[in-house]
């Protein structure tokens, strides 16, 4: 039975983003809709995985004009069927309008945020029924895995993937041809493929954006993978805070062995492959391929010491191949289209894409996918829109909680591997978080030593404690009682870390504190040797004032104040206790007439008790 | 987690005979304490001690092993939780857009610490790291529904709404 052509598709995106900004209900009502006018012959509604905006979230898009509606709410669907669907025209109250300069601009491949980009491995993501192996087959999918079990030897297959250039997109950049290839020339009858989709660091999200809308290409990676080193069993470890995609993944994993895809004798080649899906318990460290493989094993998800590398002895000691989801869900694509493809993109030591999670204190926030090589300043301000409400920059953070920030002079780097290792941030697993003059650098790097240190297995040393006495240190600058030899201090312990931790996990976790250290110095000065915090953030270093020129004696944060430390009647000048003040910023926020300064490191001449608005100083 | 199909008794008397299906449907899989310990957090909404002893005689890890297990992942209770779960995010991009205030808002509202429960058992609050919903931020998860855009406000009354 052939499917009737559907004259307009329309495509809801219903990634966690979207979902929870209400996807759900505005497909059913468009459903509804479509129905009410009779129109289900003509018109699909379709439901797909992430497009990326999630900040616009619920995202419509309707083919085939390609018209991008933006935060479409169940309100919205009666006209939106009426205008675009019936009468063939744009809703212009839908439409996505460029920040700053409203222009509003209808046309998907026509949004600033989507003209950068080059959507290599998230390329499904958003444009397919995710719960549909048709759509993913009628894209090319599994054409990858036909060719590799028809046409190719293993060797053939890690030759290609070698030649691409590809490397683990889980962060660490070592190739992966090289990789399979150490799997494959591993002694052993039995051999495992794991795939990492233990996404823990905060503020990534892409693993979880392709097991969401596209987990067809993750398993076609990881059969192919499978054949090229002599595996026939994988395992996708897969946190378990991610429900969707764990529902998504084991249901595409049904369909590919309804249609023989996966399973035993694929294809008629001989070559067999199973899936399973291991849900992870919530541990961070758990990325770490060791530990990976114990918690896999049900133990607890501690690191051991490599060698043996997993690749000689991993999962239950056999040779194991572990890659990171965007690793294997770029695979089929470059044996598709040949290793040369995959190379011309990006730059020749970084071939291919990036996928950021751009966030934090930028007008778009979203998944972004970009060619390696592109500038941190065409990510943050042609695609990202630049800082909101008028701010200045400040710092962007790469590579999570075990990454590094780069300041403003870091801008025009290009973004791949190696360069921003040098410059003391890493790729990590691509979580890109801007902050602006707001944001406290110490603050900041406290808040990701908090996460590494709690998140430390403590199985070695340096980790367990290092982690514990920079945090001590790091609170104690914060609070105001920091001392000169402190900075020396954090400098000597950070060395011992990184040199002397089991995993990355110890290894790495200094690195934010770092890299703050390296740009930021001045910063921690401030804190330590003139009691201030010149973005304003701790509070121990803060104080709220009521400016006595401003002040029209409204009432509103006396009303508002949660410790009621705010005198002043009506038509007075207000005044806050100092003494009582648990600095919460809602005075500052409550404030119709911005009367309220907000100090660190100094004070403001105010009078002593409230007097009528208009007297002071007189 | 929808606590209201749980088998928790009102006299904390535990029915281990849910668990025996558990059990049996891992009888045979290499590796199964993590799945097993999760399966038993969904039928009881944590994981009671005398679950851990009812695992170990049937599967013959010891109850020192199995501890080790559930107290290294955070995914999993020792403890009976409330009817509502409210998890806070407060991973980089919610932290850097005002999570912190979020906890401290529930704190005082609830007067327990985060990561505690309510004595009526009506609502846990803890603070998670990142549930990959970053453009939303700050948000939080209650009883399952994601919410984003959070303000103190907001999030307080959401969680006075609970029942």
């Amino acid at each position: 039975m052939s499917e009737p052509i559907y004259r307009a598709n329309v495509l809801v995106c219903t990634g966690t983003g979207c979902d929870s900004s209400g996807a759900g209900s505005v497909i059913d009502a468009l459903r509804g809709e479509v129905e009410r006018r009779e129109l289900q012959g003509e018109v699909r509604v379709i439901e797909t995985g992430c497009r990326g905006f999630c900040a616009m979230g619920p995202i419509v898009i309707v083919y085939p004009e390609g018209l991008f509606y933006c935060q479409v709410q169940t309100t919205d669907v009666e006209e939106l069927v009426e205008e675009t669907l019936v009468k063939g025209r744009i809703l212009q109250r839908l439409v996505f309008e460029v920040p700053h300069s409203q222009q509003a601009v209808p046309f998907y491949d026509e949004i600033p945020f989507y003209e950068k980009q080059q959507r290599i491995t998230l390329r499904n993501c958003g444009v397919i029924d995710p719960e549909s192996i048709d759509e993913y087959i009628a894209r090319g999918g599994y054409e990858a895995l036909g060719k590799v079990l028809s046409e190719m030897s293993s060797e053939d297959v890690i030759e290609e993937v070698k030649a691409s250039g590809l490397r683990g997109r889980g962060g660490a950049g070592f190739l992966t041809g090289l990789k399979w290839e150490f799997t494959a020339r591993a002694p052993g009858d039995v051999k495992y493929v794991v795939c990492n989709a233990d996404e823990g660091d905060p503020g990534a999200f892409m693993d979880r954006s392709i097991l969401e809308g596209d987990p067809h290409s993750v398993i076609e990676g990881m059969a192919i993978c499978g054949y090229s080193v002599g595996s026939s069993e994988g395992y996708v470890y897969c946190r378990a805070e991610y429900p969707l995609a764990i529902k998504r993944l084991r249901l595409a994993i049904e369909q590919a062995e309804e249609y023989g895809l996966l399973g035993d004798d694929i294809f008629g080649s001989g070559f067999g492959f199973h899936l399973k899906i291991k849900e992870g318990a919530g541990a961070f460290v758990c990325g770490e391929e060791t530990a990976l493989i114990a918690s896999i094993e049900g133990k607890r998800g501690e690191p051991r010491p490599r060698p043996p590398f997993p690749a000689v002895s991993g999962l239950w000691g056999k040779p194991t191949n572990n890659n990171n989801v965007k690793s294997y869900a770029n695979v089929p694509q470059i044996i598709r289209n040949g290793a040369e493809w995959f190379a011309a993109i990006g730059t020749p030591r970084s071939p291919g894409t990036a996928i950021f999670a751009l966030t934090g204190k930028v007008e778009n926030t979203g998944l972004i996918e970009v060619p390696m090589g592109i500038t941190l300043r065409e990510i943050i301000y042609d695609i990202g829109g630049g800082i909101p409400d008028g701010k200045e920059f400040k710092a962007v953070q790469t590579g999570g909680p075990l990454g590094g920030c780069l300041p403003a002079s870091g801008l025009d780097l290009q973004v791949d591997f190696d360069s921003l290792r040098q410059a003391g941030a890493v790729m990590g697993s691509g979580g890109m978080i801007v902050v602006d003059e707001e944001t406290c650098m110490v603050e900041f790097s406290k808040y990701f030593l908090t996460f590494a240190s709690a998140e430390s297995c403590g199985k070695c040393v340096p980790c367990r404690v290092g982690g514990r006495r920079m945090l001590e240190i790091l609170t104690r600058i914060t609070e105001g009682e920091g001392t000169p030899e402190d900075i020396d201090q954090i400098k000597e312990i950070a060395k011992g870390m990184d040199s002397d931790s089991l995993c990355a996990l110890g290894q790495l976790t200094p690195g934010p504190i770092m890299s703050a250290l390296r740009y930021f110095e001045d910063e921690f000065h401030a804190h330590i040797n003139e009691d201030r915090c010149p973005a304003k953030q701790c509070v121990n270093m803060i104080s709220y004032y009521v400016s006595p020129e401003t002040c029209v004696g409204c009432g509103m944060c006396k009303r508002e104040c949660p410790v009621q430390v705010i005198d002043g009647e009506r038509r007075m000048i207000h005044i806050i206790n100092q003494d009582g003040c648990i600095k919460c910023n809602t005075c500052f926020e409550v404030c119709p007439f911005d009367a309220i300064v907000k100090l660190s490191g100094g004070e403001i001449e105010v009078p002593e008790e409230p007097i009528p608005v208009g007297s002071f100083g007189k | 987690m929808v606590l209201e199909e749980t088998k928790i008794m009102n006299d904390e008397t535990v029915d281990l005979t849910p668990l025996d299906e558990v059990l049996e449907a891992f009888r045979d899989e290499r590796g199964a304490i993590i799945p097993i310990l999760q399966r038993t957090q969904e039928i009881y909404g944590y994981v009671p001690a005398e679950a851990i002893q009812h695992i170990s005689k049937h599967t013959g890890n010891s109850v020192a092993q199995l501890y080790g297990v559930a107290t290294f992942y955070s995914q999993f209770y020792l403890e009976r939780r409330g009817r509502h779960i409210v998890s806070i995010c407060d991973g980089t991009a919610c932290h850097v857009k005002g999570a912190p205030r979020l906890v401290t808002t529930l704190e005082e509202q609830l007067g327990i610490k985060a990561g505690e429960t309510t004595p009526d058992y009506r609502v846990t609050v803890e603070v998670v790291y990142c549930l990959g919903s970053c453009a939303l931020a700050p948000m939080a998860v209650i009883d399952g529904q994601v919410v984003g855009r959070l303000v103190p406000d907001k999030v307080s009354k959401l969680v006075r709404e609970l029942e």
